[in-house]
C-alpha cells in the first residue's frame, strides 16, 4: 500500500473534487485548489459569472467542499459584504468570506462593487483569478488583457493596443490592509499569501495569475510552465502590499526574456520582433517602477528592506 | 402607542421593530430619510443591525441577498432609478428564494428628471418574482412591512412594500405602533432556509439546464400562489393583534355599487372620500383598493366585480403601447367570466400630478357614459 | 458521494437550485486522448505531478499514481516532471 509522501510542500488535504468541468490544463482550477488548501472548510465562496460558474458543475452537483453562492457578474464584492455582515449577525464571524471572480468580473463590470467594499474595508477576501480575458464567453478582451494580445474582440491584426489595467495599484489606492499577487506556478506562495490574508481583518485583495490554455491558444501541458515563465520574465511580478508597503516576493536574478514567455502562446504569435521588444520595455519599466515603490514605501514606513535571497535560476 | 410620523420614518421604524438584522441601502430622493433614520437607529444602538453603506442600489440589493443567504432578515429601501438599477438582482433575490424586504417609494422614471410619484418604477418589476403591496396610508406602510416580512419568510420569496413619493413619504400622519412584544410574537426570528452554512456545504444557483430549470419556475410560481393563503393567515393574525384587518383586494361601500372605482396606493384614501360624497348624492359608487398586486387577487376581484355594471380603473402608471397596468391585470382576471363587467381604463396622475376626489368622480362619471372608450387619458392639457 | 443524484421533478427539487451532489460522479477520464504513463524507475516521488494536476488525478501517495478515471490527459504532469518520468501516450 502506498504511503502519504513526506516531501509535500503543500497540504495533502483537498477541498475540491475531480470530475469538474474545466478544460484540460485549466489554471483557474489550480488557483482554486491552492486557495482552498489555505482557507480550509470554514469558508464560504461567492462567485459571479465566470468560468468557475461552469467549472463547479451543473445543478445538483458541486465541486467545492465549501458553500458556493452564485451571484450576478458585477456583484461579487457586494455579495461578499452581505454574506460577511449576515454571518456576523448570526455569530459566525470566524467564517472566511471569499469573493472569487475572474479578471472581467473584477477589473471591468465588478470594479464598482469591489471599490465600494474596499473603501468600506468590509471584512472579506477578494480573490481574482486572472486569465487576462473573458474566457467563459469565448475569449473576449477584458481590461486585464495585456498589450499585444489577440482575443476574439481584438483580432490579431487589431490586437489590444492598451496596457493591462493595473488593478493592484487601484486596490492599494483604497488603503486596504493587504493586497497581493500570486501565480499558479508557485503554489506554496499562493498558500502563504492566502494564509496571511486569512488572519487580517478588513478587505484583502489577491490576484492570482492563472493560465487558460484555450484562451491563450496554447497547448494545455504548458498551463503551469507559461505562468512560471510570466513570473520569471517579470511579466507578472509576485508581490505583497502590506498597509501600503510594497514587497516584491520573488526577484528572478536573471529574468527570462519576455520573448520566451510570449513564444509559448498563440495569442501573441502575430507580434513582430519590434512589438515584442516594445513589450520587453514595458515589462522592464514596470519592474523598475516596482523596485522604486518597494524602496520608497519601505523607507517611508521606516521598515528596513531585507535583501531577499535572490531566487535561483528559473527552472525550465 | 400612537405617534405622528412621516411615511419615510414609518418605513425606518418598521425595519427597526421588525428586527431587520442587515440593512443595506443607498440614498435617493424621496427615500433619503429612511436611510438617515435607520443609520441613526443603528448608531444609537436602538436597532441591533448592521448597516452596509453601499456605493449603489445595485450593491444594496446584492448585499441584502448575501445577508439573506447567510440566514438573517435583510431590508432595503429605494425609489425609481434605484429600483431600476436593481432590476437584474431583484430577479436574483426571488430566484434564490431569499425573503429580502424592500420599501419602494414610488417615483416617476427619468428623463426628464423628476422626483414626484407614479407607479411605473415598481410595476416595471412585476415579473421579477417579488410579492408587492401598495400602501394607502402611513399606517398601511407600517403594517404592510411587518406582514411582508412574515409572508416573505414563510414562502421564501422577497417582498416589496410600495408607497408614493411625498403624498405618503413626506406626509406626517398618526400611526399606531403595536407593542414590541406583540410584534415579536407575530414576527419570530427568520426560519433560515436556502442559506449557506460551512457545516453543510452546497452550491446555490449553479448552472441549471432545461431538465430542471422549468420545475424551479413552477415551484416559484406555486410559492407565489401559496403566498395568497399565507397573506390571508398573516393578515388575520395581524388583525387580531391590532384590529386592522388587511385584504388583498379591499372594497369600500361596494355592496350595491353599480360602478366600482379600482384604485391603489394613496389614491385609495381619496377614493373613499369621493365615494362618500357620491353616496350622499345617491350615486351607487364604490371603490376597490388593490393592496396586494403580486400575487394578484384574482379570485377576490372576481367575487367583488362580476355582475357590476362597470369597472373604472384609475392607473397612475402606463404600459406604453398597451394601457394602465392595473387595468390589464383586472381584465385578465375577469375575462370570459360570466357577467364580466366592462372595464374602462383611465391614466391619471403620472409624474405626481395630483389626483383629487373630484378627478376620481369625473372619471367614474365618464366611465358611466355608454360611449366611454375603453382607454382614456384623464386631464391631459391639449 | 460519487453517485448521480436523482431529481425526477418538482417533488424532490430543493426550492432553489441547491446542489448537494459532488461532481466526482463525472468520470472525466473519457475526455482524454493522450495518457500519462509514469516510469517508476525514474520517478523520485517528488510529487510535482500531484501538486500541479488540475484534475486531482494523481494520487497523493509514494509513489504517485495516475487516476485514469479522472485524468483528462492535459499533459501538465509530464511537462512538470523534473526527471521526465512521465510520458504522454496516444490513446487509452
Ligand atoms: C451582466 C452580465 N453581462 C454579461 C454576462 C456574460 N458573461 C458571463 S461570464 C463573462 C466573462 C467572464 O470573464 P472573467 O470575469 O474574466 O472570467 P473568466 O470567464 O475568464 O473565468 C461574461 C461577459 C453576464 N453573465 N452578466
Ligand atoms: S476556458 Fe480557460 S479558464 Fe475557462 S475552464 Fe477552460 S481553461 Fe479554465
Ligand atoms: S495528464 Fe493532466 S489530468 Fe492527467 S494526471 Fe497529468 S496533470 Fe492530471
Ligand atoms: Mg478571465
Amino acid at each position: 500500500m502506498a504511503e502519504v509522501p513526506k516531501k509535500l510542500t503543500i497540504p495533502a488535504e483537498e477541498h475540491i473534487c475531480s470530475g469538474h468541468l474545466a478544460c484540460q490544463g485549466c489554471g483557474a482550477v489550480l488557483a482554486m485548489r491552492y486557495a482552498l488548501k489555505a482557507l480550509g472548510p470554514n469558508t464560504v465562496y461567492t462567485v459571479p459569472a465566470c468560468c468557475w460558474s461552469v467549472i463547479d458543475g451543473p445543478f445538483p452537483y458541486t465541486t467545492l467542499g465549501v458553500p458556493l453562492f452564485h451571484i450576478a457578474f458585477e456583484a461579487a464584492a457586494a455579495s461578499a459584504a452581505g454574506l460577511a455582515a449576515g454571518l456576523e449577525m448570526v455569530g459566525k464571524e470566524d467564517v472566511n468570506v471569499v469573493a472569487w471572480a475572474g479578471d472581467g468580473g473584477t477589473a471591468d463590470i465588478g470594479i464598482q462593487a469591489l471599490s465600494g467594499a474596499a473603501e468600506r474595508n468590509d471584512n472579506i477576501m477578494y480573490i481574482c483569478y486572472d486569465n487576462e480575458a473573458y474566457m467563459n464567453t469565448g475569449v473576449q478582451r477584458s481590461s486585464s488583457t495585456p498589450w499585444g494580445a489577440w482575443t476574439t474582440t481584438t483580432p490579431a491584426r487589431h490586437f489590444k493596443k492598451r496596457p493591462k489595467k493595473n488593478l493592484v495599484d487601484i486596490m492599494v489606492a483604497h488603503q486596504i490592509p493587504y493586497v497581493a499577487t500570486a501565480a499558479i506556478a508557485f503554489p506554496e506562495d499562493v498558500l502563504k499569501k492566502v494564509n496571511k490574508a486569512k488572519q487580517i481583518k478588513g478587505t484583502k485583495y489577491l490576484q492570482i495569475f492563472a493560465s487558460c490554455p484555450p484562451g491563450w491558444r496554447m497547448a494545455p501541458e504548458y498551463a503551469v510552465k507559461s505562468v512560471r515563465m510570466a513570473v520569471n520574465a517579470r511579466v507578472w511580478p509576485l508581490l505583497e502590499v502590506d498597509n501600503g508597503v510594497y514587497t516584491i516576493t520573488r526577484k528572478p536574478r536573471k529574468p527570462l526574456p519576455v520573448a520566451d514567455y510570449l513564444r509559448l502562446q498563440g495569442r501573441f504569435s502575430h507580434l513582430t520582433e519590434e512589438q515584442v521588444e516594445e513589450i520587453q520595455q514595458m515589462v522592464d519599466h514596470n519592474w523598475e517602477r516596482l523596485l522604486f515603490l518597494e524602496k520608497s514605501t519601505h523607507e517611508m514606513a521606516g521598515i528596513p528592506l531585507e535583501e531577499k535571497k535572490k531566487t535561483k535560476e528559473p527552472d525550465k | 402607542m400612537k405617534e405622528v410620523v412621516t411615511g419615510n420614518h414609518v418605513v425606518s421604524h418598521a425595519a427597526r421593530v421588525g428586527r431587520a438584522q442587515v440593512v443595506s441601502a443607498y440614498p435617493i430622493t424621496p427615500q433619503t430619510q429612511v436611510v438617515e433614520k435607520i443609520s441613526e437607529f443603528v448608531a444609537d444602538g436602538v436597532m441591533d443591525a448592521k448597516f452596509i453603506k453601499v456605493e449603489s442600489e445595485h450593491s444594496a440589493m446584492v448585499a441584502c441577498i448575501g445577508a439573506s443567504a447567510a440566514g438573517v432578515r435583510a431590508f432595503t429601501a429605494t425609489s425609481a432609478q434605484g429600483l431600476a438599477l436593481m432590476h437584474e438582482v431583484l430577479h436574483w433575490a426571488a430566484n434564490a428564494r431569499l425573503p429580502v424586504v424592500l420599501a419602494n417609494i414610488n417615483r416617476a422614471m427619468g428623463p426628464p428628471w423628476t422626483i414626484w410619484t407614479d407607479q411605473i418604477d415598481s410595476l416595471s418589476q412585476r415579473d421579477t418574482g417579488w410579492i408587492q403591496f401598495y400602501a394607502e396610508s402611513n399606517q398601511d406602510i407600517f403594517d404592510s412591512i411587518l406582514i411582508a416580512f412574515k409572508v416573505a419568510e414563510q414562502v421564501d420569496l422577497p417582498a416589496m412594500v410600495v408607497l408614493e413619493a411625498f403624498f405618503l413619504s413626506h406626509t406626517a400622519e398618526p400611526v399606531d405602533f403595536p407593542d414590541q412584544e406583540d410584534i415579536d410574537r407575530f414576527l419570530p426570528p427568520r426560519p433560515a432556509r436556502n442559506t449557506v452554512d460551512p457545516e453543510n456545504p452546497a452550491a446555490f444557483g449553479g448552472l441549471t439546464g432545461p431538465d430542471h430549470y422549468y420545475e424551479l419556475k413552477y415551484m416559484e410560481h406555486n410559492a407565489m400562489l401559496e403566498a395568497k393563503e399565507t397573506i390571508a393567515a398573516a393578515t388575520q393574525e395581524y388583525g387580531d393583534m391590532t384590529g386592522r384587518y388587511y385584504k388583498m383586494a379591499d372594497p369600500y361601500r361596494c355592496d350595491d355599487a353599480e360602478t366600482v372605482l379600482v384604485v391603489s396606493g394613496g389614491v385609495a384614501s381619496t377614493a373613499k372620500d369621493a365615494v362618500d360624497e357620491a353616496r350622499e348624492a345617491g350615486w351607487k359608487l364604490g371603490s376597490l383598493k388593490i393592496w396586494a398586486f403580486r400575487p394578484f387577487p384574482r379570485e377576490e376581484v372576481r367575487a367583488l366585480l362580476l355582475g357590476r355594471k362597470r369597472v373604472v380603473v384609475v392607473d397612475r402608471n402606463i404600459s406604453f403601447g398597451q394601457e394602465g397596468i392595473f387595468c390589464s391585470e383586472l381584465k385578465a382576471s375577469l375575462y370570459s367570466q360570466p357577467e364580466a363587467p366592462p372595464v374602462l381604463g383611465f391614466i391619471a396622475g403620472l409624474g405626481g400630478r395630483d389626483i383629487k376626489g373630484r378627478d376620481l368622480l369625473a372619471m367614474a362619471k365618464a366611465g358611466e357614459d355608454p360611449d366611454c372608450p375603453e382607454f382614456n387619458w384623464y386631464g391631459v392639457k391639449p | 458521494m460519487t453517485e448521480k443524484v436523482e431529481i425526477r421533478g418538482a417533488r424532490d427539487m430543493p426550492p432553489m437550485a441547491k446542489s448537494l451532489g459532488r461532481m466526482s460522479w463525472n468520470k472525466t477520464g473519457s475526455w482524454r486522448n493522450v495518457t500519462p504513463v509514469i516510469d517508476y524507475d525514474k520517478c523520485t516521488s517528488c510529487m510535482l505531478c500531484w501538486k500541479f494536476c488540475p484534475d486531482l488525478a494523481v494520487t497523493c501517495a509514494d509513489p504517485p499514481e495516475i487516476i485514469l478515471e479522472y485524468c483528462k490527459g492535459c499533459g501538465v504532469c509530464a511537462e512538470e516532471c523534473p526527471v521526465d518520468a512521465i510520458v504522454m501516450r496516444e490513446g487509452l
